[in-house]
């Protein structure tokens, strides 16, 4: 049982501005002129297209059929007409684009059939692959495939409700905690059994007072004995393992996940998408985005799966100063590119920027190593030294600092006297050695196709030559059997004409070697020319005694021998392997 | 700002510096009420100093002279090498350490950040070895007015001996080298006061009274005073437990000389420190350590900034072994093999 909280260390508390959007009660966003739904929600959950231009879908129908093991299905969000299947600039920094299905909507949102599913009767695995057609994907912004985190089914002791919302201005989840908080606990009670934990902790930042009471009282009328924690408002409670570690002490390092350590970690929303899932039947088309920032009508909005961030905005009123819009929070989130991107399944806030909201940062300036960066880094990094080895491109020392821990929370950044933009280095040196990585797979990649080519050639020429001599020897069984040996022979080579070459390869090899003479004999004294030819000598002798070669006598000796002797000129028959 | 985080908190380079020159201030109230105006006279030179220094590399170095002027190190290095020297140090000392610190040992090595010894401390070694004689003249409490003072700093006068004092550190040193000579005997003198120097307990506690305004600002962490504190007066402790004739007390240590001053300002100086909590415990220790023994056996009055510098040296070594532990990993972090 959870009886004290743990600290993580350092994080910070920037200004909240919750207030601005936490008032108004969720809002269903109107239906768009069109709809843009990705058949990739995420790096991961990918999709294959199942419908066509022309097509007529309705609510709910599943246009996207999962694809591997991280895939989850795709659902119209209304119903209407495709119109286009194409591919289409995303919400990422970079811009990127993927396949889309257009839907123009008849605005009559007419619904599929959906039912509940008793997962009380189905199997697990029946449950877990509904939660994939219903395309279930973890709502917190990462997207990662519920299904697939719900993993084995045993092992995991807690379950964690992640409910800290940590980020300044998003408040989808608080929203969604007071209004919703019955069916949260409720879709938290089937990953609970899914699961197969043995406790449900809910996880609130204390600056959510609303969302904790809606949550505690809702939690006293389920029977299956839920418990609320109010954690300390400090920015990244709400990340994965931090939230972990304030609500269990337990620390998971980096590359590790929760289930390694008997502790899962799902979102409220996910939890939410969950229950409506299997209590409803329905898919999920559609999150809670809070549109706020310099805006005259801040709030939270129900929000179709595909809905372009440019129809959104508008909602909100934003105001004239208004110079970019932040896709995510003010601490990870990042400046929308283009605003014709659809609002996908973790799209959870879009905050209007003014430079007054926002000012630019200040000039940066050295680094002065007063170790703010250290005392705010969650992950107990020591930023400078990062960033100093990052900026001295000693990626290698920056790896054995555990660069790679680092979750790009921004605290570092956020309490840097100096304004330098930390985050930054490290995203950088993290893409450069990935980069350096990717160059050198590929280099391998080319070096391992290169040896097995020279490998599978000089297979070919062992097999070539283990045939050639087999062959040979069965010619001289043949022949050894009835007719005189000199035609035999004669007839051999007349049979084989690959022989012949080598024969004759061997012969000119000889000769080559035989026209090889020690290179440093150019100038010497008489006395030492002399001498040699006394070795020259004794060796033509001795050469001339032996046989030529103690083995020639045997018939298939000749292809080996031939190698042996020749290897650089004759056409090699030793095989290496 | 292209990427996140989009808020910062309202913290610079600046602020910090500005702090800890606020910090100095109830330090310097106690040295003008106690040793009159004069030091005035020399932080003003050496602020001048520093400034038209930084300013020069800057523009040497076509970087924006605003920029660097503004962020205050030039000031407070300044300020630091005033209150190591003498009060009564020439004025052309003081703007020959003020150079040293701010053109050899900052910018030589790149500027701000850079610097692997601490400026203010190399600017005190180099005159002490350069003109030990005018470095260990402090001005006697009495008899000695703003007049004379001026006079001293503006190249006057030059009867020395007749207007100045040895501090307590030094006459302890040197008084117990006489034969028969006790603590108690030695600080019978006029150069001692309640517990250090007279009058150089309040600028001493004036120093502390500033250190503990930068603990609570989160200026500094209170591993470096703590652990500087602890070996310096751990040491004399044990030694004036064993031979109180002969050493002096853990107190007399501490309100003594530059004690405080280098507590809270001086091995805190986050550039040129180590920047590990444990390296922090270690290198402030190891002044401490270094101070006590060159205090009592070295040739020189004082011994911080020998302290400070041998420390400076040991700070990538420290910093390498003591790599805090990284969440969730049991070992300590690279550079620890
Ligand atoms: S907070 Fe900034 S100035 Fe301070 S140590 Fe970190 S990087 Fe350097
Ligand atoms: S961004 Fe990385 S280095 Fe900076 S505080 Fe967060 S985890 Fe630490």
């Amino acid at each position: 049982m959870i009886g004290r909280l743990f600290r993580f260390h350092g994080g910070i508390k920037p200004d909240a501005h919750k207030n601005e959007s936490a008032g108004p009660a969720i809002q269903r966003a109107p239906l768009p002129r069109r709809l843009v739904v990705p058949l990739r929600q995420s790096p991961r959950a990918t999709a294959s297209c199942l419908v066509e231009v022309g097509q007529e879908v309705l609510k709910g129908e599943r246009i996207g059929e999962p694809e591997g093991f991280l895939g989850t299905a795709v659902h119209a969000p209304t119903s209407g007409t495709v119109v286009d299947i194409a591919r289409h600039p995303m919400a990422h920094p970079s811009g990127l684009d993927t396949e889309c299905v257009v839907i123009e909507p008849d605005g009559e949102e007419r619904w599929i059939e959906h039912a509940p599913f008793d997962y009380h009767t189905a199997s697990r695995e029946q449950a877990l692959a509904w939660l994939r057609d219903c395309g279930i994907v973890g709502l917190g912004g990462a997207t990662f495939p519920s299904h697939v985190k719900l993993g084995k089914g045993a092992g995991i002791e807690t379950l964690i409700l992640n409910g800290a919302e940590c980020e300044p201005w998003i408040t989808c989840d608080d929203r969604l905690m007071r209004e919703r908080a019955a069916d949260i606990l409720a879709g938290a009670t089937i990953l609970r059994e899914l699961i197969g934990a043995r406790e449900l902790v809910v996880g609130i930042e204390d600056n959510k007072p609303e969302a904790i009471a809606a949550m505690k009282e809702a939690a006293a009328a389920s029977p299956h004995g839920v418990k609320v924690v109010a954690v300390p408002a400090l920015y990244p409670a709400g990340g994965e393992k931090q939230l972990i570690r304030v609500l269990t002490g337990i620390e998971i390092p980096y590359g590790k996940l929760g289930g390694d350590y008997g502790v899962q970690c799902f979102n409220v929303g996910t939890a939410h998408a969950v229950y409506r899932a299997i209590a409803h039947g329905e898919p999920l088309i559609s999150r809670i985005v809070t549109l706020t920032g310099n805006v005259d009508n801040a709030g939270n909005w129900e929000v179709l799966i595909g809905t372009p961030v440019q129809d959104l905005l508008p909602l909100a009123r934003p105001r004239p100063d208004t110079d970019r819009t932040l896709l995510g929070g003010p601490m990870m989130g990042f400046a929308l590119p283009r605003l014709d991107v659809p609002i996908v399944k973790g799209s959870n806030c879009l905050i209007s920027a003014s430079p007054r909201l926002f000012p630019p940062a200040p000039p940066e300036q050295p680094c002065i190593r007063c170790t703010e960066c250290a005392k705010a880094c969650p992950a107990e990094l020591q930023p400078f030294e990062l960033y100093w080895f990052g900026r001295s491109r000693n990626f290698g020392k920056a790896q054995e600092y555990h660069l790679f821990d680092c979750i790009e929370c921004g605290c570092c950044s956020y309490v840097c006297p100096a304004h330098i933009p930390l985050v930054d280095y490290f995203r950088f040196a993290k893409s450069e050695i990935w980069a350096r990585e990717r160059e050198k797979a590929a280099a391998d990649q080319a070096r391992d196709r290169f040896e097995f080519r020279n490998f599978r050639q000089e297979r070919e020429k062992a097999e070539k030559a283990a045939k050639l001599a087999a062959k040979a020897a069965e010619t001289r069984a043949k022949l050894a059997e009835g007719v005189a040996e000199a035609p035999a022979a004669e007839a051999a080579a007349a049979e084989d004409p690959k022989k012949a070459l080598i024969a004759a390869a061997l012969a000119r090899a000889k000769a080559q070697k035989a026209e090889v003479r020690p290179q440093n004999t150019d100038n010497l004294s008489p006395e030492t020319q002399a001498e040699i030819a006394g070795i020259e000598a004794r060796r033509k002798a001795l050469e001339a005694a032996a046989p030529p070669a103690a083995t020639a006598t045997t018939p298939n000796a000749d292809a080996p021998a031939a190698a042996s002797d020749t290897a650089a000129t004759a056409p090699g028959a030793e095989p290496r392997s | 700002m292209i990427h996140s985080p989009y808020v910062r908190k309202a913290v610079s380079v600046q602020r910090t510096m500005g702090l800890v020159l606020i910090a100095l201030l109830p330090g310097i109230a106690a040295y003008v009420w106690q040793a009159g105006p004069a030091i005035l006279v020399n932080l003003a030179l050496a602020t001048v100093a520093a400034v038209l220094a930084e300013a020069l590399v800057m523009s040497l170095r076509k970087r924006p002279i605003g920029l660097a002027v503004a962020d205050l190190s030039a000031v407070l290095t300044a300020w630091l090498v005033a209150l190591s020297l003498p009060a009564i140090a020439p004025w052309w000392l003081t703007t020959c350490a003020v150079l040293v610190a701010i053109l050899a040992v900052k910018h030589l090595y790149g500027g701000l950040g850079q610097n692997p010894f601490n400026p203010a401390m190399v600017a005190y070694c180099t005159m002490i070895v350069a003109f030990p004689a005018l470095m260990s003249q402090w001005p006697a409490l009495d008899g000695l007015g703003f007049a004379d003072q001026l006079a001293l700093i503006l190249g006057g006068t030059r009867e020395l001996d007749a207007i100045t004092a040895a501090t307590a550190l030094d006459s302890l040193r040197t008084g117990l080298r006489a034969a028969g000579a006790t603590v108690e005997a030695v600080s019978q003198g006029p150069a001692f006061g309640m517990l250090g120097s007279r009058g150089w307990e309040w600028v001493a506690a004036g120093y502390a009274l500033g250190g503990l305004f930068l603990l609570a600002r989160g200026i500094i962490t209170w591993h470096m005073p703590v652990a500087f504190i602890a070996a310096l007066g751990g040491l004399a402790g044990v030694f004036w437990l064993i031979d109180p004739a002969h050493y002096g007390s853990p107190l007399f240590h501490l309100a003594s000389g530059g004690a405080m001053l280098a507590a809270f300002f001086i091995v805190t100086d986050p550039v040129s420190g180590a920047t590990t909590p444990r390296g922090k415990l270690l290198f402030a220790a190891g002044v401490g350590l270094i101070v006590w023994l060159i205090r009592n056996f070295g040739a020189y009055p004082d011994g911080i900034a020998f302290g400070v510098l041998l420390m400076n040296i040991c700070v990538p070594l420290l910093d390498m072994k003591t790599q805090p532990r990284v969440f969730g990993h049991r070992e300590a972090a690279g550079g620890d093999k």
